[in-house]
């Protein structure tokens, strides 16, 4: 399977800013470092993008993806994208969205709320009337916005943690294989992670 | 008026908070352990007060230009101090003429790092803070601090919640929070907010 965006820099050549106790990549390992904190990290992503909600959960991960892709976080990017490439559509929509999402495959709704997405990314307080009318006009209720916006925002928040600290890459991309089986399957508990129970 | 649907009178992050429980309540029990956490509850290699926490809440929220948690945590911050309001606004002035620590001052500039990219820290902006005497474990909660204010800065303005301009109503969130943590129920700003936030505190359980 091809990367979804190979032609992201890498910016871990000189390993974490920190001493990362975890051999595990990427945030799974820095949640490690501080396990209250990261008891309500996981929570939250859980919460947000397995929870109940009115949009798939597919449509959540291309969202993460989308922004992940934007914040150039490489390993974000790929494991939301291995992971959104799961449901409908599969890597051929991942990689057009994350290309061009105004240009993507995916319906009015959809497109109205990658741009809501993009502009969270870019500066949340451009998100204007023109962008929620957009939406809703193509049936987007103030869930669908009130998840997108969020989804948007959690992951400016996880994309700056792991490149912040510089967390690790994983040294083979089939990593991201084994991760999508976990995030489809048991989600963001830390329960399933390798290495726990 | 906000993007959806939030309990009249409520500004900010509280509306959203009361409107969605379910997705805010891990979110607010984060801010709670990563900002008020008493000191006897942490490690020995993380010194950081709740006064320097919520100082690095301020100073990103302000530098990602949102009214409503930039100055809602100013207030907490001074609250942490005595009222020293004056100290949190020379830091957002300039951390360099501020009248704090220099470990402080190299927390700030990672955080400030972190607010435009997480990929624009650098290990010369590490070195400076280590020197300064900053721990691992300090550098990754002031890591982890300003990153998750580009959550709540974007969360509480990309739906055009209220940021009220009656420094008031600031002040008297901040006397609460600083007080009692994040985990408590809410003051009681206006009459129809406080009927709308009982409804709200026995659906999510909160406190």
């Amino acid at each position: 399977m091809q990367q979804p965006n190979a032609s992201i820099a890498c910016g871990d050549a000189s390993g974490p800013h920190i001493n990362v106790t975890s051999p595990l990549p990427g945030i799974t390992g820095l949640l490690e470092e501080r396990l209250d904190t990261a008891e309500h990290i996981r929570d939250a992503t859980h919460a947000l993008l397995r929870g109940p909600s009115s949009m798939t959960e597919g449509e959540r991960e291309l969202v993460a993806t989308l922004v992940s892709s934007r914040n150039e976080c490489r390993f974000c990017t790929n494991a939301h994208a291995y992971t959104a490439a799961r449901y409908d559509g599969g890597m051929s929509l991942v990689q057009d969205v994350v290309r061009d999402h105004t240009a993507a495959p995916v319906s009015e709704r959809m497109h109205a709320l990658l741009h809501i997405a993009a502009l969270v990314q870019s500066d949340a307080r451009s998100v204007d009337d023109a962008a929620i009318t957009r939406a809703r006009d193509a049936g987007a209720t103030d869930l669908d916005i009130h998840d997108t916006v969020l989804t948007a925002a959690m992951f400016c928040f996880y994309n700056r943690y792991v490149d912040g600290l510089g967390s690790s890459y994983p040294s083979d991309e089939s990593y991201f294989e084994t991760l999508a089986d976990r995030l489809t399957t048991t989600g963001y508990m830390r329960k399933g992670l390798d290495g726990t129970h | 008026m906000a993007h959806i649907n939030v309990p009249e009178g409520a500004p900010g992050i509280r509306g959203l908070m009361m409107a969605h429980p379910v997705q805010t309540r891990p979110m607010n029990e984060l801010a709670n352990a990563l900002l008020q956490t008493p000191t006897t509850e942490k490690s020995a290699a993380d010194d950081l007060t709740a006064a320097e926490r919520e100082i690095i809440a301020s100073y990103v929220s302000n530098g990602n230009k949102c009214k409503y948690c930039a100055t809602v945590h100013t207030a907490i911050a001074a609250h942490q101090m005595d009222g020293r309001y004056d100290v949190v606004h020379a830091v957002l002035q300039d951390p360099s003429t501020a009248p704090i620590t220099e470990k402080l001052k190299s927390l700030l500039a990672i955080s400030d790092k972190v607010r435009e990219a997480g990929l624009n820290v650098t290990d010369e902006d590490i070195m400076r803070a280590r020197a300064a005497g900053a721990t691992d474990l300090e550098i990754h909660d002031a890591v982890l601090i300003a990153a998750s204010f580009c959550m709540f800065n974007r969360y509480v303005d990309g739906l055009a919640t209220w940021a009220p301009d009656d420094l008031g109503i600031y002040d008297a969130i901040g006397k609460q929070r600083a007080a009692e943590g994040y985990l408590t129920g809410y003051v009681s700003l206006n009459v129809k907010e406080a009927e709308n936030s009982q409804i709200s505190f026995r659906d999510s359980c909160q406190g």
